[in-house]
């Protein structure tokens, strides 16, 4: 199937389309942020503090006074950073050690799947927390932490994958045409190991937008007056009564980016229909 | 030193593949040779082929002359170059020289390649710069010589047929210009009306490029129809060496392929030998003649000494104590 | 009177129709060879005779199959399982997934003439190591406990024919059962297979892609092509003056023995999918004898010599 058709079948399913608009909202808040926050994220102004919503301010005020609106578009900004260029990173990483020890095996295969399996067995969240006790907290902490703790998910499924693919004829012609390791890896191997991952990929940026709010709720992540969406929540919990808006809205804009993200990611694995290839990992 | 006049391309001796397995977590170590000291000639310009059933050691064979799996021991020449004593780097340049059609076409082209891009792809593989032009030349001919119509260079693996995958596999193999083509089960996958198709071709290219082919099949009329030598195998060994396709076979394994084969010739039905019992495991071989368990002919000493290959007066090599004919 | 007579069988699948108009009979102890490459339609037809069709999404859109006077087209799923397995049996091509692997040898084949013939244990068991050994299998007694996994390909396609037969059906189709299994055993079982068919005066429906294991062992055959029938002749006939050009082609890409080199071309072109069928002939495209009318009309199944061919040709096309 044509790449153009692929896109097309996407964005005409119901939740495909959906969830694109979405997404695309979100992601333009969180690249123009400046330009359409209509104020700063961290004016403080004690006499506004805890302000309800109004045509002023359109999602209220928190405990300083800052206007919530501007604070989520930009909180947007972290979120979407943080969450992409952690599983950027990790992406990257997996594909490149799943596909060493898939395509060389032998003992570096045992230790990466070892390394793999151990760190399967513990929650995400666990494995960011340690590794920010060990750095200390900060958004680059943060996104190291994330992307390794997703490390191991990438490293079984491209893992998985050329397992699968170094079986292939083409790659032993290929390899019998004189061909190195090299142009066996980077011409065949990841090109057709790369759909799923990818997706894969885009499915776990929902993940670690929550894991990076949790981490931000308990104050390890962005430091404050940066402003991020789990650590909003978390000085909302003191207001809840007083200002509930406080801690409602952040919540909606993690929840409503993460199902927009899960629902366009479910419209590609449909469209591309590599359901299959996502489980055998 | 290389011998250019020797008539025989590739010299094959004592090649041996052993695989080992652990039975269970505990269990002791097993091993099999897969291809158990063969020692064979492929001579210039002629059809040599292999001809046994599963397990028979015939592909790992195919894989071992092209180096494409280490041995565990004996050697490969080609045109006197010992495969075992060159470099990575010069193995890889002498592969231009030795290539490989596939059993199964279908898996043979990465499905993201078009069939220009895996038309190219040797050129890219082994360094040999091409100009545009050059590149659309050399892909109109490879095209042409296979009997392909030039539109398909812009198709996908998945928009060809099988037969039509198997031209395109035949084309990448011949890209470089190689002297010496490995075909292993070329046909074995595809409809019968389109295995002769590629049987015809394989035939005619031979005759225009001058090349020498290693044929592997299971199918043994067609190896006597195609081939000038035939070589038989059995669990990794060979058996017998047929000097002509006219020869009749003498050991009773060889002879026994051959009663398998049923012609398209309702008057001549056949009563076929009954070979008693199973291929026996590779992993405990008996001690004599692997196919004494199953040979009509097998005496005592069959089962305790195993028989060597023995050259009669026309150059008919077989290993049995007790050959027919 | 024939007792499987299938007559102008058309079977869509969607909006496709692999099956158009396939017109055939068995007599009683015939062994009618259904020969034909890949998406002729021999597979499905097997499938239409057995009722499977529901299996795959497809249906019967025309004609009619009957079976020793019983119309199975429409049969109800009730009396159609009545007679599946206990009159008509199948043998399909891979004897790995035809058997439980976690039941036993023997008790499978109990079960048949258990389930069918209402025979007890001890009686069911009794016939079970005796039809094992008719299919020459050594040691019958010890293979009957063993577990499918414990026997090679060879050994497990007896055992799916001695499950085939244990029923004493009327009919048996065997859908390529020699396909997957090495050439030595494969003319084993082709050999030992027929033998018991005769013995037993059974019909027998033997679909291959190999006009070999025809010559050897039909009496009547069957030419599918492109989900047509292409011709079907007695064996003899056949192979002695084929009417169609498609059989005197397919009979030449077999190289004999003695073939002189380069004298084996197959036929041209390629096979053609059921998505994209040819007007007309569907074999005009790689007929060298194709004319003007070919690419137009359908041709007629019709009486040619002593069987049937639908081609425009109206001469013998010589071997």
């Amino acid at each position: 199937m044509a790449a153009s058709t692929t896109v097309r079948t996407i964005l005409l399913s119901p939740r495909g389309g959906l969830s694109a608009i979405v997404l695309a909202i979100v992601i333009i808040c969180a690249l123009f942020a400046p330009l359409i926050a209509p104020y700063a994220y961290d004016i403080q102004s004690l006499r506004n503090a805890n302000l309800d919503p109004s045509w002023k301010n359109w999602m209220g005020t928190d405990e300083f006074g800052r206007d919530l609106l501007s604070r989520i578009i930009y909180g947007a900004r972290t979120s979407l950073s943080v969450a992409i260029t952690a599983i950027s990173i990790s992406v990257a990483a997996g594909m490149t050690l799943g596909a060493m020890a898939a395509y060389f095996g032998g003992t570096f295969d045992r230790i990466v799947t070892a390394a793999v399996d151990l760190t399967w067995s513990f929650p995400e969240i666990l494995i960011a927390l340690i590794l920010i006790a060990i750095m200390g907290p900060g958004l680059n902490s943060t996104m190291i932490a994330i992307s390794i703790a997703y490390l191991a998910q990438f490293t079984r499924l491209t893992r998985a994958q050329i397992m699968a693919l170094k079986n292939e004829t083409y790659i032993e012609a290929t390899r019998n045409l004189g061909a190195g390791h090299t142009h066996i890896i980077f011409r065949h191997l990841l090109p057709n190991a790369l759909t799923p991952v990818i997706v894969a990929g885009m499915l776990a940026t929902g993940d670690a937008i929550i894991l990076e709010a949790t981490l931000g709720f308990f104050g390890l992540g962005a430091q404050p007056p940066t402003p991020s969406w789990g650590a909003m929540m978390s000085s909302g919990t003191a207001q809840i009564f007083i200002a509930p808006w406080i801690i409602i809205f952040p919540g909606l804009a993690i929840a409503i980016t993460v199902i927009a993200i899960n629902l366009f990611g479910d419209a590609v694995i449909e469209a591309l229909d590599i359901r299959n290839r996502l489980r055998d990992s | 030193m290389p011998d250019l006049l020797s008539d025989n391309l590739v010299t094959i001796r004592g090649l041996t593949r052993e695989y080992s397995s652990s039975s269970g977590l505990f269990g002791p170590k097993r091993s099999m040779r897969a291809v158990n000291d063969v020692s064979l000639d492929v001579p210039r310009g002629k059809v040599t082929g292999v001809v046994g059933e599963s397990g028979c050691g015939k592909s790992t064979l195919a894989r071992l002359v092209l180096r494409l799996i280490d041995a565990t021991a004996g050697t490969v020449s080609v045109n006197g170059v010992d495969l075992g004593s060159l470099s990575t780097s010069d193995l890889r340049k002498l592969r231009r020289n030795m290539q490989m059609v596939f059993q199964d076409p279908y898996s043979a082209i990465d499905p993201r390649y078009s069939i220009r891009a895996a038309l190219l792809e040797p050129f890219k593989v082994q360094g040999v710069p091409l100009t545009n032009s050059e590149a659309k030349t050399t892909i109109e001919e490879l095209i042409a010589k296979v009997g392909l119509s030039p539109r398909m260079a812009d198709s996908y693996p998945h928009q060809l047929s099988g037969g039509q995958k198997q031209r395109v596999g035949i084309a990448r193999a011949l890209a470089l210009k190689p002297s010496f083509l490995v075909l292993d089960e070329p046909t074995a996958s595809l409809d019968v009306s389109i295995q002769a198709q590629i049987i015809g071709l394989l035939e005619a290219l031979k005759q225009e490029l001058g090349l020498t082919y290693l044929f592997i099949s299971h199918d043994l009329s067609l190896v006597r129809y195609f081939c000038d030598r035939i070589v038989v195998m059995y669990l990794g060994r060979v058996v017998e060496i047929l000097p002509n396709a006219r020869a009749e076979p003498r050991h009773h394994y060889a002879r026994a392929l051959m009663d398998s084969h049923f012609e398209p010739e309702p008057k001549r039905r056949k009563v076929v030998t009954r070979l008693a019992g199973e291929i026996p495991s590779p992993f405990n071989l008996p001690p004599g003649c692997a196919f004494a368990e199953r040979c009509p002919a097998a005496s005592n000493q069959c089962r305790t000494e195993r028989p060597l290959l023995s050259t009669g007066v026309d150059g008919h090599q077989v290993a049995c104590h007790h050959p027919a004919g | 009177m024939a007792l499987l007579t299938v007559s102008n069988l058309s079977v869509s699948i969607g909006r496709l129709k692999p099956l158009d108009g396939i017109s055939f009979e068995i007599g009683k102890g015939e062994i009618v060879g259904v020969v034909g490459e890949s998406g002729s339609g021999k597979s499905l037809t097997a499938m239409s005779v057995m009722g499977l069709l529901p299996l795959i999404g497809g249906k019967i859109s025309a004609g009619t199959i009957s079976f020793d006077g019983i119309a199975l087209t429409g049969l109800a799923e009730p009396a159609y399982r009545a007679l599946r397995g206990r009159r008509i049996a199948l043998i399909s091509q891979n004897p790995m997934t035809s058997l439980d692997p976690i039941i036993r040898i023997g008790a499978q084949i109990d079960q048949v003439s258990m389930l069918h013939l209402g025979l007890a244990e001890s009686a069911a068991k009794a016939r079970s190591i005796e039809l094992m050994q008719q299919l020459r299998i050594p040691d019958a007694a010890t293979i009957y406990d063993n577990y499918p996994h414990q026997l090679s390909g060879g050994m497990k396609q007896r055992i799916v024919i001695a499950m085939a037969l244990a029923a004493d059906p009327d009919l048996i189709i065997a859908d390529e059962p020699t396909t997957a299994l090495d050439v030595t055993i494969q003319a084993q079982i082709i050999q030992i297979m027929v033998e018991l068919v005769r013995d037993r005066c059974l019909s027998l429906m033997l679909i291959t892609h190999d006009m070999g294991v025809v010559a050897q062992a039909c009496d009547r055959v069957v030419v599918l092509y492109a989900g047509r029938v292409a011709e079907s002749n007695s064996i003899d006939a056949i192979f002695a003056e084929p009417r169609h050009p498609y059989t005197r082609e397919l009979i030449r890409c077999i190289p004999r023995h003695g073939q002189i080199p380069g004298s084996l071309t197959g036929i041209p072109g390629a096979v053609p999918s059921v998505l994209d069928y040819p007007s007309g002939c569907r074999f005009h495209p790689r007929c060298a004898q194709a004319f003007e009318l070919c690419s137009h009309n359908v041709p007629v199944l019709e009486q040619k010599g002593s069987g049937l061919a639908a081609c425009h040709l109206s001469e013998v096309v010589h071997a």
